[in-house]
């Protein structure tokens, strides 16, 4: 957009068009928020301001005192943290090897992250049922959590090995020449080089785990044991229209883990992320 | 990060001491045992946990499994994919699941090639248009489903007092359970939901094209629009296939965001073929039938991004 015939005309074109993508992005966010500050009759008068006339944190408090809530709360924070270390410790010496050698392994790794993208859950889920159950792992955080350890993976392998590859081989060559063990190298050289790619990928293991909802959904039945997304999922069916003011309250709440996260990484996921593998 | 440093051209190869290296290459590279010792943590659970089950699950489509302890299970060939055929909630699901993949696939795409054209110039504010353009994907899914059905409800709605306060037609309208409004309803949160992904890799797709090209084009006196058409779309083909590929697959395959709003109903009018699949699978235990249908899901997936591949392909060649 360099020259045009008409540069304020397409200036404020561009403006306008902006605007109209802002407005459909945030409008169903700010009503929800609005409706979380929302006392409960104002909830159901007929005609409902974008602003609460009376706002209020009652909704907030409800939904924080509702100890099942809290307590599928404490159950997604578990399995996510638990899943996040799991999956990079268990990811970090096979990103390695797919980071530093070229040629089948690397290749076939690559292929099948492609390729089991392309599967429905539904294939994968039954069987992953079936074997659970006979380990007796069903309706348990830990088969919840082996779970979301496979299903992460292809990604966080994906992630660690980039990083990885950023980190000089020279580096490590001339640790070697001077005489330094492999293990040394490891400690020494590598570990803090990659440390922040490592805390890129443990938030985003855990952000995959807190958000999701399928396989908890049909793996974790037991009151006590299910994730906050299921719990929320629940709450709607049964009294969502009565108590709409804490279920938004409840859902914002539960946004802001993985909201932190992005506006932390936003510039990173703007400019970084993508642009290697679109290259490439 | 951008904080490590890359690696300097040249790789190594016009290294000016080449003895001393090729003793350095040789204790840093790894071994055959090395490389399967570092292998196994990750390759254990992958292979029992990802690879085993899929074959299976593509197996159980040939069965006829159900749910429940001690059931034998019996080999039944094309039994189930007979019965498919003949199902007419199965075929209704997947012409939904049509639907519905490619006009959240299409607009989504649309949508986004405008947004990161606009994110990609100088225009004042653009960053809050991008931090908010990142939300709906830092939002559970659940979650996003909740807030539009917050947002469509019939009373106490946004929707429909908009309408109302602009005088407009469909103020009185449940949109989530309407036989006529639901599908393209839960369309447009399926759109909303999935703009970031698409956004985010059309913008690094933008951010790659050389600025000069643009340059020596607007010298040479090409529109604005005649450089969109044989600059930035030309470049962008690569991009542009793969996250539309993606997109359709995911879309094709996707459950949570629509099982939250409406679950599949009013009546059928909203179930995608995975929410059949769930059905059957987890509420009637038809695991055999299910694993069916998720094999039908596969073979559709492969041929639309074959065609859609070879397409593409062929006009890229003319």
């Amino acid at each position: 957009m360099i020259t045009s015939r008409h540069p304020n005309r397409v200036k404020a074109a561009q403006y306008l068009a902006l605007l109209g993508y802002m407005i459909f992005l945030a409008v169903p966010l700010v009503w929800l928020l609005s409706s979380s500050f929302k006392s409960s009759r104002e909830l159901v008068e007929l005609h409902p301001s974008l602003i609460p006339q009376h706002p209020t944190i009652a909704n907030y408090t409800a939904a924080l005192h509702q100890a099942d809530i809290v307590h599928a709360g404490l159950n997604s924070l578990k399995v996510a943290v638990i899943t996040a270390l799991l999956t990079t410790l268990v990811g970090l010496p096979a990103a390695y090897v797919l980071a530093r050698t070229r040629g089948i392994i690397s290749k076939l790794g690559l292929g099948y992250i492609l390729v089991s993208q392309m599967f429905p859950l539904i294939l994968i889920i039954i069987p992953l049922f079936l074997v659970l159950r006979d380990l007796h792992l069903t309706n348990t955080h830990s088969g919840l959590i082996l779970v979301y350890l496979v299903w992460s993976l292809p990604f966080i392998l994906w992630m660690l090995q980039s990083y990885i590859r950023n980190i000089p081989r020279d580096l490590e060559e001339a640790a070697a020449v001077d005489g330094a063990r492999r293990i040394q190298i490891v400690i020494r050289i590598i570990a803090p080089l990659l440390a922040p790619g490592v805390v890129v990928t443990l938030l985003f293991a855990f952000i995959s785990a807190w958000n999701e909802f399928f396989f908890a959904l049909v793996l974790v039945q037991s009151p006590g044991l299910v994730t906050l997304p299921v719990k929320l999922a629940q709450f709607v069916g049964i009294e969502g229209v009565i108590r709409l003011g804490p279920l938004a309250a409840a859902s914002l709440l539960a946004t802001i883990p993985s909201l932190l996260f992005f506006s932390v990484m936003q510039r990173w996921l703007t400019s970084g992320l993508l642009s290697g593998a679109v290259k490439g | 990060m951008s904080e490590v440093v890359s690696p300097p051209q040249g790789k190594g190869r016009s290294f000016p001491f080449p003895p001393k290296r090729r003793r350095g290459r040789a204790a840093a590279t790894l071994s055959g045992s090395e490389t399967i010792l570092l292998l196994i943590p990750a390759l254990i659970p992958i292979v029992v946990l990802s690879l085993l089950p899929l074959v299976r699950g593509i197996y159980l489509g040939f069965t006829d499994a159900h749910a429940g302890f001690k059931v034998t299970t019996h080999w039944a060939g094309l039994a189930n994919f007979h019965r498919l055929i003949h199902d007419s909630f199965f075929v209704n699901s997947f012409k939904i699941g049509f639907i519905w993949a490619f006009s959240v696939t299409i607009v989504q795409f649309a949508l986004a090639l405008g947004l990161a054209l606009l994110l990609n110039t100088n225009l004042r504010g653009r960053w809050v248009a991008r931090s908010l353009a990142l939300v709906p994907w830092a939002m559970p899914p659940v979650v996003v489903g909740i807030m539009w059905k917050i947002f469509y409800a019939p009373q106490a709605g946004l929707l429909n007092e908009a309408l109302r306060r602009g005088h407009l037609p469909g103020q009185n309208i449940d949109w989530l359970s309407d036989f006529k409004w639901a599908l393209p309803a839960v369309i447009l949160v399926g759109v909303w939901a999935g703009m970031p992904q698409t956004t985010v890799a059309l913008l690094a797709g933008l951010q790659g094209i050389a600025g000069e090209m643009h340059e020596a084009a607007a010298v040479d006196g090409a529109t604005t629009w005649r450089r969109f058409i044989h600059i930035t779309l030309p470049q962008l083909r690569p991009v542009i296939l793969a996250i539309t590929s993606i997109d359709f697959i995911w879309n094709f395959n996707s459950f949570g965001l629509v099982y939250v709003l409406t679950e599949g109903g009013p009546g059928t009018k909203t179930q995608l073929p995975m929410l059949f699949a769930y059905n059957s699978a987890f509420k009637y235990g038809e695991f055999g039938y299910a694993s069916a249908l998720g094999d039908a899901m596969v073979v559709v997936i492969a041929v639309v991004l074959s065609v859609y591949m070879f397409g593409r392909l062929k006009e890229a060649v003319q």
